[in-house]
């Protein structure tokens, strides 16, 4: 049997056996509930145009040009009626003056006053809200994928080690095709849980009526994320299999991947902070652990050339190969040293098994 | 045959193999014997390719081992180990598959072993709801789904009840009879003796002694005899040559000197009485491996 065959069979193992985890299921559903809660509900809770009660048949086709719902009042007494009773947000009575009971209507006053002309010096630059907003969810995305799943292919390959059946496996099977397997499935399972909330997401904006503008800055922002991401998975994937066969058991691994788990968490932090300091960002979004989170920050809020994506890319794709031999290394040196903690050094030159 | 030669490993400082050799013969069940630390796990670990030799090889039918060749070894490892979540059925058809069968072929031999091995209405509960005896007989079935040309099985009776070690003996003795070497290490001597063809005795890292066990227990034995007859044990103790190890009443065991006359002294112990027994006594394996191993 190939290497290639065996790695299959060990991923469509580890894939069936998650399809079954509890855990899995449930963040799954987790994490689709915020996506369209995050995307539909605004606009379920926005309730639709301003209710605005009025006498004056003038003023009500001016209103009503503005896109407010009107509603006509007998008298300006009632209209007010109207306005304490909460059936409309706001009354225009004689004056005309604008009733409301504790907040300006501001678009009843636009609609009744002439403004004076705009000109958009920046039309594109996007509502403060969706910026601070998508590249969070992007960032806390990935980092909250990455560091779940990694500590589950860290679990995976402790577990084996504990459960002593790795020698087993190993007499069977090259132990690069166990390591490949295992990461190749939880690479697909993350990739597809992510997929599956971008298109929920999508969705969502679509019945959440978004506009149309962020909506066309969101499309290709997530089509830069998806390689990003992936690349910059399977680049850690390996060094979490490193660090789950450095463990000998569960209550190993928490101490085993410290490190690692800084290199998950420190880049988030630094992107989330920092965020407005452009230089920062735009060093970060080239650094192989961070880009992964800073160049579809930057590349949402416009502030990237075309080429800088693809460089970066390529610097992740470099630092995934060099990542992918430290985690194998590691990962063949220790997977037998059932007894204890296996320190980095150890693993490092420790010899390979025959074959 | 399944050949060791000339492997030596060490980890760090300390050798742990030195220069072993032995070979395991197709059709014949081996027992591999020695203390604890002695370097049968070292050794079983290197045939399967778990570890690599530091100098040395294993040959398959004259062939150095490949990887593809392995495929075909059946394995039991000292240190047991399954999917406590998995059930039964699914890790050994799994297991099966990752040693080349196909789907189906895997699904058919597991179920066969299952009842074989009395598994067969568990197959479809998780391994870690089965007591430790029946985890052990699942890790058997793990060594032989996909129907291996050789067996390695590093203490395949420690943690067994008697009723499974006869099961799986007559599992092994099918799989030997077909034509498979079969070797198996134990610590148990008494089992070995009653189980193995042929005997490899392993200490401090080097082969002692290796070879059929009768011509073993031949070659070992001391010129030891066992008398039966009243008042023997008294007796012999004054005669030359003779040096009496155990008595029990009538029964004697003494071993005679080298060029002493064992005839001679039968004669003398007629004349004294009635003699009901009188022979040599082969030695037990336990013996041999004191001996060997001294």
């Amino acid at each position: 049997m190939t290497t290639f065959a065996a790695a299959r069979l060990v991923a469509a193992r580890e894939i069936r056996v998650k399809l079954r985890d509890k855990t899995f299921i449930f963040s799954t559903v987790f994490f689709l509930f915020i996506a369209v809660a995050s995307t539909v509900l605004p606009a379920v809770l926005d309730g639709g145009p301003t209710k605005v009660a009025v006498a004056d048949s003038t003023a009500a086709a001016a209103l009503q040009r503005a896109g407010l719902e009107v509603r006509t009042a007998p008298d300006d007494a009632a209209a007010e009626r109207l306005v304490r009773d909460g059936d409309v947000e706001a009354a225009v009575v004689a004056g005309p003056k604008v009733l409301a009971m504790e907040e300006a209507p501001s678009d009843v006053v636009g609609a009744l006053s002439a403004a004076p002309p705009v000109q958009l010096l920046d039309p594109d630059a996007v509502d403060p809200f969706f910026a601070f907003m998508v590249p969070f969810a992007l960032a806390f995305l990935f980092f909250i994928t990455s560091f779940t799943f990694g500590m589950q292919i860290a679990q995976s390959v402790t577990e084996e080690k504990q459960t002593r059946i790795v020698e087993i496996l190993v007499a069977s099977v090259p132990v690069r095709a166990l390591l490949a397997g295992k990461v190749a499935a939880l690479t697909l399972l993350a990739f597809g849980q992510i997929a599956l909330i971008a298109l929920v997401a999508f969705v969502g904006m679509r019945i959440g009526d978004l506009d149309p503008r962020v909506a066309g800055l969101i499309g290709p922002t997530i089509g830069w994320f998806l390689p990003f991401f992936t690349l910059g998975f399977i680049m850690l994937a390996t060094l979490w299999a490193g660090v789950g066969a450095l463990a000998a058991r569960q209550e190993d691994i928490a101490g085993a991947s410290t490190p690692l788990q800084m290199a998950v968490m420190l880049p988030f932090f630094a992107v989330l902070f920092l965020t407005d300091n452009e230089p920062v960002m735009r060093i970060l979004s080239y650094v192989p652990l961070s880009s992964p989170i800073a160049m579809p920050v930057r590349l949402f809020n416009g502030d990237a050339a075309g080429w800088e994506p693809i460089v970066a890319l390529a610097l992740l794709a470099v630092a995934a190969v060099v990542f992918l031999g430290v985690g194998a290394r590691v990962y063949e040196g220790s997977l037998l040293r059932t007894n204890g903690r296996t320190s980095f050094a150890t693993a490092w030159r420790s010899r390979p098994t025959a074959g | 045959m399944l050949t060791v030669d000339a492997v030596s490993r060490s980890f760090g400082d300390r050798q742990v193999l030195k220069d072993v050799s032995f070979a395991v013969a197709p059709g014949r069940m081996t027992g591999f014997v020695g203390a604890n630390g002695a370097g049968k796990t070292t050794t079983m670990r290197i045939m399967l390719g778990v570890l690599a030799a530091d100098s040395g090889q294993v040959t398959w039918r004259d062939e150095p081992l490949t990887r593809e060749m392995r495929q075909r070894f059946g394995y039991m490892p000292e240190e047991r180990g399954l999917y406590p979540k998995m059930t039964i059925a699914d890790q050994i058809v799994y297991l099966g598959r990752l040693h080349g069968m196909s789907a189906a072929d895997a699904q058919r031999n597991t179920t066969a072993l299952l009842d074989r091995l009395d598994l067969g209405p568990r197959a479809g509960e998780q391994v870690e709801k089965l007591s430790l005896g029946n985890q052990q007989r699942v890790q058997i079935a793990a060594a032989l789904v996909h129907d291996p040309e050789v067996l390695v099985l590093d203490e395949p009776f420690s943690g067994l009840d008697p009723l499974a070690v006869d099961v799986v003996v007559g599992v092994l003795r099918e799989r030997a009879a077909a034509g498979a070497p079969v070797l198996f290490s134990s610590h148990q001597l008494d089992v070995v003796e009653r189980l193995c063809d042929d005997l490899v005795i392993i200490a401090d890292g080097s082969i002692r002694a290796a070879g059929p066990r009768e011509e073993l227990r031949a070659g070992y034995s001391l010129p030891r005899f066992a008398i039966e007859a009243e008042g023997a044990a008294a007796w012999l103790r004054d005669q030359p040559g003779v040096t009496v190890v155990e008595e029990n009443g009538r029964r004697a065991v003494f071993d005679l000197a080298d060029g002493a006359d064992d005839q001679a002294l039968l004669r003398a112990a007629l004349t004294r009485g009635p003699v009901r027994s009188f022979g040599p006594v082969a030695p037990s394996l336990a013996e041999i491996f004191r001996e060997v191993t001294q």
